[in-house]
């Protein structure tokens, strides 16, 4: 399996643990990822903002390079992920499209190579087998509440899940040997920027989710989305201090999870670079490994 | 050679002041086979048809030509004309030079003239080719049919009877009563449902000259409008009706317990049972799906216990063959299967129930005996949620049309739960409130004013549970805020849907459906009781979406047509229908794939060619059924086919005529 | 009968379906909305009815432009007819382009029972056009006459 890898800007920052996690699974799985030379950023929320037209042609750029090499796209981050579907659709849906964009990035670009959300590749097109066949530290202990944020699964009809109630993530976690819980927050928005800049309507947000798994009875919770992880993540003391609540859930890629249970050093993973401590409940899986095999 | 005659009308000056009548009265004499004509200034008139037979009689015409009005409006009467002159009524033909010409023409009474004569002419060389035509006539059945006992069918079924004929109801269910056996109260009045539905169902199986099938389908329909042969199968019941007493010992006994469809698995049934207390006939049938002695071969306590010996685990499916006049569907609707909406939980949360369920809920004999409680954990919902349009006007998700009957029933829910639990909360999420009917906005207006519900113009985005609450999002459109509830009970006004077996039930009796499975009128304002198959007739959902009133006036409507039909003896057919050249058919069979009313079909003829017997096959019409469209006589490649009165010569004739 | 330029009118056929197109000739009447008298209208049950035949030898013999009319898709009498119509007018249409005729001298209209502004407008388009292209010479049987 070969795929084009666009990291986008996050995975290169805030997101590194993803971008590492991602790379050790993928190399246990036999996945080559083929980094897109010359990325650029997907343009995000400020060009749709900006020009309809940039907007496009910003991740397409992207797309086309990946065309050439004849790859398709495997994009960690839910935001760069909906942009480069967006392009996808544009110029497949629209032949006029599709001339305009390719004479602003000067490239050629049909459509022909798919934008994939990473879960979607390790979910659905990496056979299961594949990934029982890894697993050496089943995530015993781990009770996930998957978070897919607002995103990964829309708009209806372009993507791989159920946009109500998706399934993916939580199929993934039951093969690596966790649990996960049915909550009613999968998809409902982070917050985004407004923890930064609207602080009351930001820290209300996170605080539903947060508190909506830890009522499902969960004990972490997993991302596929930088953005989200980082407020989940970065902000939750905050959150706490100002409901004075106390929530402690550490927030995970499914990468890391997955490195987790392949056996990965959880340093490599990016393990210890999160804000909630997310080691505990990693020794806690760990140990309760070498329990059983003491047993 | 024939003798035709020619009548040019002046209608007063409608046409006499335009086209020079005399002048084109004159000119017909110069069209092949006219041996008379003349003009006069009312054709129609009393003295103008004596004219006409006087005409006929000295002249020895053969063939009449009537120059004047639409054959829209005055065919019939010049048809009688003939005939009272000893013609065969189709030995008429009418040029049109009122509506098609005079009037359109008015200012150039030159070019008017010459096109009546031109249109003269047309008529003339087509009514030489006149075939007489005789109306057939077929016997008709005096016994009907009704498929389905529900309210529809029931009321269809009575008035057929009522009327001196013969009914059988066929229903698939081991009772009849339908969807209005299992609502509580109707709207507007809060008439308790089974009061007014029982007496009816008592009366349908007490009538002596109606037949119940219950636990029987149809499953094979043949022949024509006056005798169509159907087969019933009636499913075996594992109960002798003839002996069975109906005391209900053997349901009380049988210890294996089912979910009730009845309840909408809200309780339990046995596996020998009635579907409800007041079922008709009120004598059980094993479910042998999941009865202990069909699925083990041990138990037997029914049989065992029943004390007239009426319990037959050996009975087989019994199929039936009866010819009957006029068939009446009334199958119903069923329930739009909200599971698959992911904003309302997939159908997870056990208190996000459908507005049947709240009926059940809320019926004095229904799981709760009355009390509104919800399915989870039996508590009384203070807070309760009502969504409109649940797959109704959703092309997305659902169907595109309007369920028509949910808004009131809605409202209805609203004043019983508030009737019920006096300090309770009621929200309805709606998109449009409508409500067209006899009382029905002071209905909705005093659930509003008098009962207090909320009304919230909005869709509801998210329904989840939290803890032991369902916490409801949504959206206010007219304050353009978001909404949020925390609910006990969520009730869900779905869609209703065509019967899941309307598409192949209208395959077997050939009657039209829509892209949603509800069956076509033959027309949507002037014919919305009958099919394009004659003598099939639609009463209640099955045609679409209707609440009871309007399935009860449909019902009678179809029960009128109907009686229509079976008060006579014989019917008359239109002699206007295709018919084949056997000689020169092919039997390739493409004017039977055409026919909108399947009157073709191949049949085999046996035939002697040079010595030796040949069989071959070649289409057959049924004149029954033909309507006379003419559709498969231009399919037929070797022109075997033709319509009579409209055939291919008298139409090339009328070609010819207006360019010689 | 042989035509002389000079004289010529155009004739045009209509076949029009009972139900439909013929009742809406007839509310045009009723409503006294005036056409060019250039037209003869030949009723049948159905456009289902009408044979490519009939087209054919309506132009053999000489007719200008033929106009085949019926319900619009959906409304039809007999449920299907028109469906049938649409189907061979399209071939139909090819073939008279293929043989070299106009192809404005062979139309199709769905017009109802009450559409008489469109009975009137349609008829007193294709009047125009037809007058604007002359005479069918190239399908009729006999000689042209100067």
């Amino acid at each position: 399996m070969k795929y084009a890898y666009f990291p986008g800007c996050s995975l290169a920052t805030t997101g590194r643990e993803y971008d590492m996690s991602t790379k050790e699974i993928a190399e246990v799985l036999g996945i080559e990822l083929w980094e897109i030379p010359d990325w650029n950023c997907c343009g995000a929320s400020s060009a749709h903002l900006t020009d309809y037209r940039l907007a496009l042609a910003l991740p397409a750029r992207n797309m086309a390079i990946a065309e050439e090499a004849g790859l398709d796209v495997a994009i960690p981050c839910a935001a760069c992920y909906a942009r480069s579907k967006a392009v996808e659709a544009a110029v497949t849906s629209s032949e006029e499209t599709r001339e305009e964009i390719e004479e602003i990035i000067e490239r050629k670009y049909s459509g022909k190579s798919k934008a994939k959300a990473l879960l979607d590749i390790m979910a659905n097109d990496v056979p299961e087998s594949l990934i029982t066949k890894q697993v050496v530290n089943p995530l015993k202990g781990i009770r996930a509440a998957c978070y897919y944020g607002c995103l990964l699964v829309r708009p209806l009809n372009t993507g791989f899940d159920d946009p109500e109630d998706p399934r993916s993530m939580d199929k993934l976690i039951k093969v690596l040997g966790g649990e996960t819980v049915d909550w009613a927050y999968k998809t409902e928005c982070c917050g985004a920027s407004h923890p930064t800049t609207k602080r009351g309507v930001g820290f209300q947000m996170l605080d539903r989710i947060l508190a909506n798994a830890k009522e499902a009875g969960a004990n972490c919770l997993v991302t596929a989305c930088p953005l989200c992880l980082n407020n989940l993540d970065m902000r939750q003391g905050q959150v706490e201090k100002a409901y004075q609540k106390k929530y402690g859930l550490p927030v995970y890629y499914f990468t890391e999870l997955m490195g987790l249970a392949f056996g990965i050093e959880p340093a490599k993973l990016g393990l210890n670079k999160h804000f909630v401590d997310a080691m505990p409940l990693v020794q806690e899986v760990l140990k309760l490994k070498s329990g059983r095999e003491s047993a | 050679m024939k003798r035709v005659g020619v009548f040019v009308c002046h209608c007063g000056t409608n046409i006499g002041a335009v086209v020079d009548c005399p002048q084109v009265a004159e000119k017909a004499m110069d069209f092949p086979g006219v041996v008379y004509s003349v003009d006069y200034k009312y054709m129609c008139s009393e003295p103008g048809q004596e004219m006409i037979k006087k005409a006929v009689q000295e002249h020895r015409l053969d063939r009449v030509v009537v120059a004047s009005c639409s054959p829209r409006m005055h065919e019939r009467t010049f048809q009688r004309c003939v005939e009272g002159a000893g013609l065969n009524s189709y030995f008429v033909e009418m040029a049109n030079i009122r509506e098609h010409c005079s009037w359109v023409h008015a200012g150039e009474p030159e070019k008017a003239t010459e096109k009546a004569m031109d249109l003269v002419k047309m008529a003339v060389a087509k009514v030489v080719k006149n075939k007489p035509l005789q109306k057939a006539t077929i016997p008709v059945t005096d016994r009907a049919l009704v498929i389905g006992g529900g309210i529809a069918g029931i009321q269809a079924a009575l008035d057929i009877a009522n009327a001196g004929h013969v009914v059988d109801i066929v229903e698939k269910e081991p009772s009849i009563g339908g969807k209005m056996a299992q609502i509580d109260k109707t709207f507007p009045t809060l008439d308790c449902s089974a009061c007014i539905l029982t007496p009816k169902m008592v009366e349908a199986a007490s009538h002596p000259n109606i037949n119940l099938l219950t636990y029987s389908e149809v499953e094979k329909v043949e022949g024509f409008v006056g005798n169509f042969d159907v087969t019933i199968k009636k499913k075996a019941r594992s109960v002798n009706m003839d002996v069975c007493t109906g005391c209900g010992l053997c349901m009380e006994k049988c210890p294996k317990k089912v979910d009730s469809e009845f309840e909408l698995k809200m309780s339990k049934r046995r596996a020998i049972y009635t579907p409800f207390p007041q079922a008709i006939p009120n004598k059980p049938v094993i479910d042998r799906e999941n009865c202990t002695y069909f699925n083990t071969g041990k138990c037997g306590i029914c049989s065992k216990v029943c004390p007239a010996g009426a319990v037959d685990y050996t009975q087989e499916d019994e199929y039936l063959t009866r010819r009957y006049g006029a068939i009446v569907v009334a199958i119903g609707f069923e329930l739009f299967d909200y599971s698959v909406i992911g904003e309302y939980g997939y159908g997870k949360y056990p208190d996000v129930i459908t507005g049947l369920h709240f009926e059940r809920l809320v019926n004095a004999s229904g799981p709760t005996l009355g009390k509104i409680k919800r399915p989870s954990d039996h508590k009384e919902p203070k807070n309760v949620v009502f969504i409109k349009c649940v797959g109704s006007r959703d092309p997305a998700k659902g169907k595109s049309y309007c369920s028509k009957a949910c808004c009131m029933y809605t409202a209805k829910h609203a004043t019983l739960v508030r009737e019920k639990i006096k300090d309770s909360n009621i929200y309805i999420f709606y998109m449009d409130v409508r409500t067209p009917g006899k009382g029905y906005d002071e209905f909705y207006n005093r659930t509003r004013e008098q009962y207090g519900a909320n009304y919230i113009r909005g869709r509801v985005s998210k329904i989840y549970q939290q803890g032991e609450r369902l916490i409801v999002r949504g959206e206010d459109t007219l304050l353009g805020r978001p909404v949020e509830i925390e609910a006990d009970l969520v009730v869900l006004a779905t869609a209703m849907v065509a019967q899941p077996g309307a598409g192949q039930l209208a395959q077997k009796l050939g009657i039209g459906y829509d892209k949603d499975h509800f069956y076509t009128e033959a027309h949507p304002k002037l014919a919305p009781v009958e099919t394009h198959t004659q003598g099939v007739y639609l009463a209640g959902a099955c045609q679409g979406p209707k609440d009871i009133p309007e399935s009860v006036a449909q019902a009678s409507a179809a029960a009128a047509k109907v009686c229509g039909l079976l008060s006579k003896r014989e019917m008359l057919t239109e002699p206007i229908v295709s018919e084949v050249n056997e000689s020169i058919c092919a039997g390739c069979g493409m004017c039977v794939a055409i026919c909108p009313y399947k009157a073709i079909e191949l049949k085999t003829i046996s035939e002697r060619i040079q010595g030796q017997t040949v069989e071959r096959q070649v289409a057959s019409v049924n004149g029954g059924l033909c309507q006379g469209c003419g559709a498969c006589t231009v399919a037929c490649r070797s022109a075997a086919l033709n319509l009579k009165h409209f055939t291919d010569q008298q139409i090339l004739a009328e070609v010819n005529a207006l360019c010689l | 009968m042989s035509v002389n330029e000079v004289t010529w009118q155009p004739k045009i056929l209509v076949f029009a379906c009972n139900w439909c197109t013929y009742a809406g000739a007839d509310l045009t009447g009723l409503s006294r909305l005036q056409y060019p008298a250039t037209v003869r209208i030949l009723r049948v049950p159905c456009s289902g009815r009408i044979n490519p035949q009939f087209v054919l030898k309506a132009f053999q013999k000489g007719v200008d432009a033929v106009l085949v009319a019926g319900c619009h898709p959906g409304d039809c009498h007999y449920t299907t007819g028109n469906y049938f119509t649409r189907r061979r007018f399209l071939i139909m249409r090819r073939l008279m382009e293929y043989v070299g005729l106009e192809p404005e001298r062979l139309q199709a209209r769905w017009i109802s029972a009450a559409e008489a502004p469109k009975f009137q407008q349609v008829i007193t388009e294709i009047s125009e056009q037809i007058r604007a292209l002359g005479p069918n010479r190239k399908l009729r049987d006999e000689e042209w006459k100067i």
